[in-house]
């Protein structure tokens, strides 16, 4: 019988507001997104200089998920929470930035800092990275927010106890269009894990 | 020299995306890789096509990189002996 | 494992060979797909090799027998191709017959018209049909569309280990219920995009890669499609299909170390190998060739040879890599590596590892030289990716 698992956090981060757990926590009206995240890096003390190295994709699911396992008791090896990450475009918006350094033919100079990131699975890299996770990781690419899909592959990751914490997340970053709703899937939390409550979080 | 140097750190702290980092803040001798500024391997890269792009030096090797960019005197030095723009 | 995944069909696409029969004798005969690129204008033409399809994409029209107004990029070809040699192997008949899915892996998507076109977008009409063909996702559907599959369809993008996850979810969806069959794989065509990016990263060759070789210097790029059928034990016993081997394990776990370099003792490789052992319920013994990730990267190499000691102790089983046949050929690798894998299951054979000359100093091992026949039951696939992401896959005979 399928155990009932639980969302223990949310977090969602659009139209330059914060939102952890259904409560906004930050916001910042008329700035452009590099400014609105540089602000919340701030105001959340992320204190990580690497984030300014970041693609937006990066910035923004970073921040998500920072504000989300901020209230865990993670350790400096080995963190056992799987990730698993989807969105539409792709890296497609550092892409393009990647695209104008080898666009014209004078002036030919490919940045490899921007080339790092015209992946999309970079940001779960990072996020890997500053937390030490080293569990299983995937990205997806769906035309739309995929609800089922991400329930499925979360209850099968924690029935077949491969792990028991599993990050689930639509990282959606496109020129200045962004929409971040990240959560956490374990055994205990205040929200059910199923697919109408998924959906809530996300149409919110 | 001097001129150079200063350009230097400037370009540096932009181009590397180096937000917490004023231009005053780095020495001359200051080690940029390891515990200095903290520099990785692909900011290693970037200044490799900095070389490049603003002083038509081209290096293919990327091990000479270790010993050019250990620190801004370094790397002015190398650049006067060796630019080409 | 509670279903096993049988692997009923292979179709695939790549420098050494249009059919799974000409990748073999390719294989089998030393004959190296890796060349000066031709297809691509590229700045960097004289100081790359790469591993090209030489096949134009006028060409690649013709043999899908495309319509003169298609919007198919070449990756979406060569993933249409493999796609549908996959699908003929497999002798199936009805596609949509039972609930089946088509998971492909991509880096490349459409990137490869839209550098072409990138100017010529606001003046020529007749080249802006390909703007709705860059999307990673658009090659997937145009494959789906391709062999009229109505099923689920979705596209991994975790860059070189994309089609060895593909082959994981894959497995899982079969595994857990949602679907019968399944058609997993990658594609990704050679781009400037990306030749230019792994050049600014300084890891490409300008000769032949030699994996595993002290003096090794990086890399060569390569193009390919390749795509595996996996049906569950049901459908093959309901069918009385032909089983070429089956995915007996899996593992996916991240190095959490950087971008796009692997830790120094190869964390993330060593992770993804025992958890795929484990639920393989096999032990270090029972592999009988191991066909590694070898890109030839002074990174890579160390990295995973350290995994792969540290996993098998003094009892390394021969290792190759292929790819200084068909050169790294990105998102579609894992699923090249893969058709080779059960190669090497059906024909009792270890591919050599070209052009190596020198151990390492690191270590101790050195890779499979010559080809070698030796009963092969299990063979071990590892792919690892930039952002840490690394997978390792178990196929076996029975």
């Amino acid at each position: 019988m399928e155990q009932n698992y639980k969302i223990a956090q949310h977090c969602v981060i659009e139209n330059n507001k914060v939102f952890l757990n259904g409560v906004e926590e930050f916001s910042s009206a008329d700035e452009q997104f590099p400014d609105f995240i540089k602000a919340a890096y701030k105001i959340f003390k992320s204190n990580y200089p690497k984030f300014f190295k970041m693609d937006n994709l990066s910035k923004l699911s970073f921040l998500a998920v920072d504000l989300i396992l901020k209230e865990l008791d993670l350790n400096e090896e080995d963190n056992d929470i799987a990730v698993v990450f989807a969105n539409k475009s792709a890296s497609l918006d550092t892409d393009v930035k990647y695209q104008s350094s080898i666009a014209n033919k004078g002036e030919y100079f490919p940045s490899p800092a921007v080339f790092v990131y015209t992946l999309p699975n970079i940001c779960v890299g990072e996020i890997s990275i500053k937390h030490h996770l080293k569990s299983e990781n995937a990205f997806f690419v769906f035309d739309a927010f995929n609800a089922e899909f991400m329930y499925n592959y979360a209850v099968n990751l924690l029935e077949s106890k491969k792990t028991d914490k599993v990050l689930c997340g639509w990282v959606e970053f496109f020129e200045e269009n962004y929409k971040a709703v990240v959560y956490l899937v374990q055994n205990n939390g205040t929200l059910e894990h199923n697919i109408k409550t998924i959906n809530t979080i996300y149409n919110k | 020299m001097e001129a150079l140097k200063a350009e230097l750190k400037g370009k540096i702290v932009e181009v590397l995306n180096l937000e917490d980092i004023s231009v005053d803040e780095i020495n001359d001798n200051d080690p940029l890789f390891g515990d200095g500024l903290g520099l990785d391997s692909i900011d290693a890269l970037e200044l490799i096509v900095l070389l490049d792009k603003d002083y038509g030096i081209k290096l293919t090797d990327p091990k000479e990189g270790k010993t050019i960019f250990e620190s801004i005197e370094t790397m002015a030095a190398y650049i006067t002996a060796n630019r080409t723009k | 494992m509670a279903k096993r995944i049988a692997i009923t069909g292979m179709g695939i696409i790549s420098s050494i060979g249009k059919t799974v029969e000409e990748n073999y004798n390719a294989l089998i005969h030393q004959k190296t797909g890796i060349s000066i690129i031709e297809n691509i204008e590229t700045i960097h033409k004289d100081v790359i090799k790469v591993g090209e399809i030489k096949l134009t994409n006028h060409e690649l029209e013709q043999l899908l027998n495309l319509p003169k107004d298609n919007n198919y990029s070449r990756t979406a070809m060569l993933g249409a191709y493999a796609v549908q040699k996959a699908v003929e192997d497999a002798s199936i008949s009805n596609i949509n017959e039972f609930k089946t899915g088509l998971i492909s892996a991509t880096s490349v998507g459409g990137m490869d018209m839209t550098e072409k076109f990138y100017y010529e977008y606001f003046e020529d009409e007749a080249c802006q049909k390909y703007i709705s063909a860059h999307d990673a996702g658009d090659a997937t559907h145009k494959m789906a569309e391709y062999i009229g599959l109505k099923g689920i369809v979705t596209t991994v993008s975790t860059a070189c280990s994309s089609a060895a996850n593909a082959i994981m979810i894959g497995s899982r969806l079969i595994q857990s219920g949602q679907l019968d069959r399944v058609i997993v794989g990658g594609t990704d065509a050679l781009a400037k995009f990306t030749i230019n990016g792994f050049k600014t990263l300084m890891i490409l060759s300008d000769t032949y890669n030699t994996p595993f070789d002290n003096e090794r210097k990086g890399l060569n790029l390569g193009e390919a499609a390749a795509f595996l059928v996996l049906e569950s034990e049901e459908v093959v016993k309901k069918q009385n299909k032909k089983v070429l081997a089956y995915v007996s394990g899996y593992g996916n776990a991240n190095d959490a170390f950087h971008q796009t370099a692997s830790s120094e003792n190869g964390d993330g490789a060593y992770l993804a190998m025992q958890k795929a052992l484990k639920m393989s319920s096999l032990s270090t013994n029972d592999i009988d060739y191991i066909n590694a990730h070898g890109t030839a990267t002074p990174n890579n190499d160390l990295s995973e040879g350290r995994a792969i000691v540290r996993v098998f102790e003094n009892q390394v089983p021969e290792f190759s890599s292929t790819k200084p046949y068909t050169g790294h050929t990105l998102a579609a690798a894992a699923a090249i590596e893969a058709v080779y894998s059960v190669l090497a299951l059906q024909n009792n054979v270890i591919f050599p590892n070209l052009n190596f000359k020198n151990q390492m100093d690191e270590f101790n091992i050195t890779p499979q030289t010559t080809l070698k026949e030796k009963e092969i039951n299990h063979v071990l696939s590892n792919s690892f990716g930039f952002g840490g992401n690394c997978s390792t896959v178990i196929f076996s005979k029975n």
